[in-house]
């Protein structure tokens, strides 16, 4: 709908030529792309050589990575690219149906991909299958809830999230700054499920956030957050979990995340082909690779951030597994909470309301 | 008009006196700078304008995008905030400049001069985002100044520096002094010998010179690199990102903010224009200023 009034006005005719030409150049001189190479839209986890090597070498292609990080920033590449400019796309799986309704997504094969051998609570097929047509393959999960060194405060309490907003560890906390997530845990704090959440649930979870604001230290995005943690700027960080300890458990084994009694917030990325892609064939072989247990082994222990394979028979050695506490899943996901997936109005409202949290003394 | 005079006779305009080609000239020279201007800032600006008046949501002409910065307090927060920590930059900056190129302009002898200007532009040298991480280990917790106040008994628990306005401000201060500096220097440099021994014949002393010849003349120099520091410090993003720990929201990190996951492009380019025109103010007032200065 969106996109028919745009493209009536004249402005926006020129913005997006000009959008495109941008883009276009861009791609050209970022990547020096070639129609046979494969072109993706990645998270950092995928630009690692250990993970895309082994493809490369098997396929004798050129994997092209431009990583983003946020959904409308990756989808704001692509609206500034031409069609056919990219192949493949790393997304939150909550934000599959905002690709499939800007038509930018090629259903995939379901019998081409080892979709029977996932974790069952991580098919996330309420967002990654859009009108019975899969547009979307979980690859990687993991929990937003609570990251800490075990060292410096008593695991006992990291067993519920009072401990957040209680004075025991005023000034030792921090926050993982990506509103979705957090929200999350602090509607789990005050007993709401995270799929249920309204307008009407604010007022209680802002306030739940304050308290949390007035213990942190800081608010920082992934690097930020991951190294006042490893530093001992802080000594717990609400919203870690496994992809900041896990990649860190050799350097300091004393970091550790729970499961507190009222649950975690689930977070999964997928993998999505775009429709108009040049290289269809070979963006179906990358999917199969990375789903592969080889490919989910090496982006489970990505050197940008560890993750929870997403495919059970994923080739994870015993000290792997035992990191990413992979044993402990089925009762993790039993705990865990979808990851909150407001409407545009609702989800406006809570950007709004984490940016009162920001600017609160 | 001045051409109907001298008993009649038509003087020749200097303008028609020139040759086709030299009249092309001048126009031949400055269209690099118009189409670079034209293309890299006129077209960018009218894009941004038109996006700030478009709805995130179904496009169409609205002008929520910036009735929302004046309803929205965290919003007008943010600009107070940004214009707070300008303001405190650039008035440390200046202090600790104006007395740096004065020693240097006038204490550190010739000859040594320019070894002192590239010692004092060095940090110029090593990336910006660098930078801002050293002073995070400078300012942290376990860093040099903790340890150091720890060590000595001044204090008995690390005191929070990093992650605090204080670390956004003395990120932004090492920079802006170098800059500074250079402006002030130049400025100095250019002032004549001159004055100061008219100043001193008038029986004026030292102090009274500085106050009242050398500084009044150096002040354009001051609002110069004052007003380049207003304009770098308030549209900077990555200093109160990286020092700051978000622990209060400039300008720049709302505009992010919108981008990130919801892809909310017409709001920031609101908030943009918004602060654009922050600056405009200032400049004009700069200008104006030195405009009555030099009356």
């Amino acid at each position: 709908m969106s996109m028919k009034s745009e493209s009536r006005n004249p402005l926006s005719i020129l913005k997006s030529h000009l959008h495109a030409a941008c883009a276009a150049a861009a791609l050209l001189l970022a990547t020096g792309a070639q129609a046979a190479d494969l072109n993706a839209l990645i998270w950092c986890d995928h630009s690692d050589p250990a993970l895309l090597q082994p493809f490369e070498e098997a396929n004798n292609v050129k994997v092209n990575v431009k990583e983003f990080e946020g959904t409308g920033a990756g989808l704001a590449i692509v609206e500034q690219s031409q069609p056919g400019d990219w192949d493949v796309m790393v997304i939150d799986s909550i934000d599959v149906p905002r690709g499939v309704e800007k038509g930018l997504f090629e259903p995939l094969p379901e019998d081409k991909l080892p979709v029977a051998d996932l974790f069952p609570q991580v098919k996330m097929d309420g967002s990654t299958v859009v009108g019975g047509k899969r547009y979307g393959i979980t690859e990687k999960f993991g929990y937003n809830t609570i990251g800490y060194n075990k060292t410096k405060v008593d695991p006992a309490d990291m067993q519920s999230m009072a401990a957040l907003t209680g004075d025991k560890y005023k000034g030792k906390v921090a926050i993982y700054d990506y509103y979705l997530p957090v929200i999350g845990m602090a509607a789990l704090a005050i007993g709401k499920k995270t799929a249920d959440l309204t307008e009407a649930d604010l007022p209680a979870i802002k306030a739940e956030l304050l308290k949390m604001k007035a213990n942190a230290k800081l608010v920082g995005e992934v690097t930020a957050s991951q190294t006042a943690l490893a530093t001992g700027e802080v000594d717990i960080l609400v919203g870690g979990g496994e992809w900041v300890t896990a990649g860190l458990a050799k350097e300091n084994p004393a970091l550790d995340f729970s499961i507190p009694k009222e649950g975690a917030v689930l977070w999964s990325q997928s993998l999505a082909m775009f429709k108009d892609s040049k290289n269809k064939d070979m963006a179906l072989k990358f999917i199969q690779y990375i789903m592969s247990p080889e490919g989910q082994a090496r982006l489970a222990t990505s050197s940008c951030y560890w993750g929870m394979p997403s495919n059970t028979k994923a080739a994870l050695t015993d000290d792997q597994k035992k990191i990413l506490r992979f044993d402990e899943q089925p009762g993790f996901l039993a705990r865990a909470q979808a990851y909150p997936a407001p409407n545009a109005d609702l989800d406006k409202k809570m950007q709004d309301m984490w940016t009162e949290m920001l600017q609160a003394k | 008009m001045s051409s109907a005079g001298n008993n009649g006779r038509a003087l020749p305009r200097a303008g028609r006196a020139l040759p086709r080609a030299g009249r092309a000239l001048p126009w031949a020279l400055v269209t690099p700078a118009l189409g670079w201007t034209l293309l890299f800032f006129v077209l960018p600006f009218i894009a941004m304008g038109f996006s700030s008046l478009t709805a995130h949501e179904g496009g169409g002409f609205t002008l929520t995008n910036y009735s929302q910065f004046f309803t929205n307090p965290s919003y007008w927060q943010a600009m107070e905030n940004s214009l707070q920590v300008t303001a405190i930059v650039t008035v440390v900056s200046v202090l600790l400049a104006y007395p740096f190129a004065w020693i240097l302009a006038e204490q550190v002898p010739e000859r040594w001069q320019r070894l002192a200007l590239m010692l004092a532009v060095l940090p110029f040298w090593t990336s910006y985002v660098v930078r801002s991480y050293s002073w995070l280990l400078v300012l942290a917790q376990n860093g040099v100044i903790n340890r150091a106040l720890t060590g000595s008994g001044l204090f008995s628990e690390p005191v929070q520096l990093a992650n605090t306005r204080f670390a956004t401000v003395t990120g932004f201060v090492h920079f802006f002094v170098m800059l500074l500096t250079l402006t002030i220097f130049a400025n100095l440099k250019q002032l004549s010998p001159s004055y100061r021994k008219a100043a001193a014949d008038l029986g004026a002393g030292p102090v009274r010179t500085f106050l009242h010849v050398v500084l009044p003349l150096t002040l354009p120099g001051i609002m110069v690199g004052a007003f380049l520091t207003f304009v770098l410090c308030i549209g900077d993003y990555i200093t109160p990102q990286i020092l700051g720990g978000n622990n209060e929201l400039l300008m720049p990190q709302l505009v992010m903010m919108q981008i990130g996951r919801r892809g909310d492009f017409p709001l920031p380019s609101a908030l943009s224009i918004i602060l654009m025109a922050v600056v405009t103010i200032a400049y004009l007032a700069c200008a104006r200023w030195l405009k009555i200065e030099r009356a």
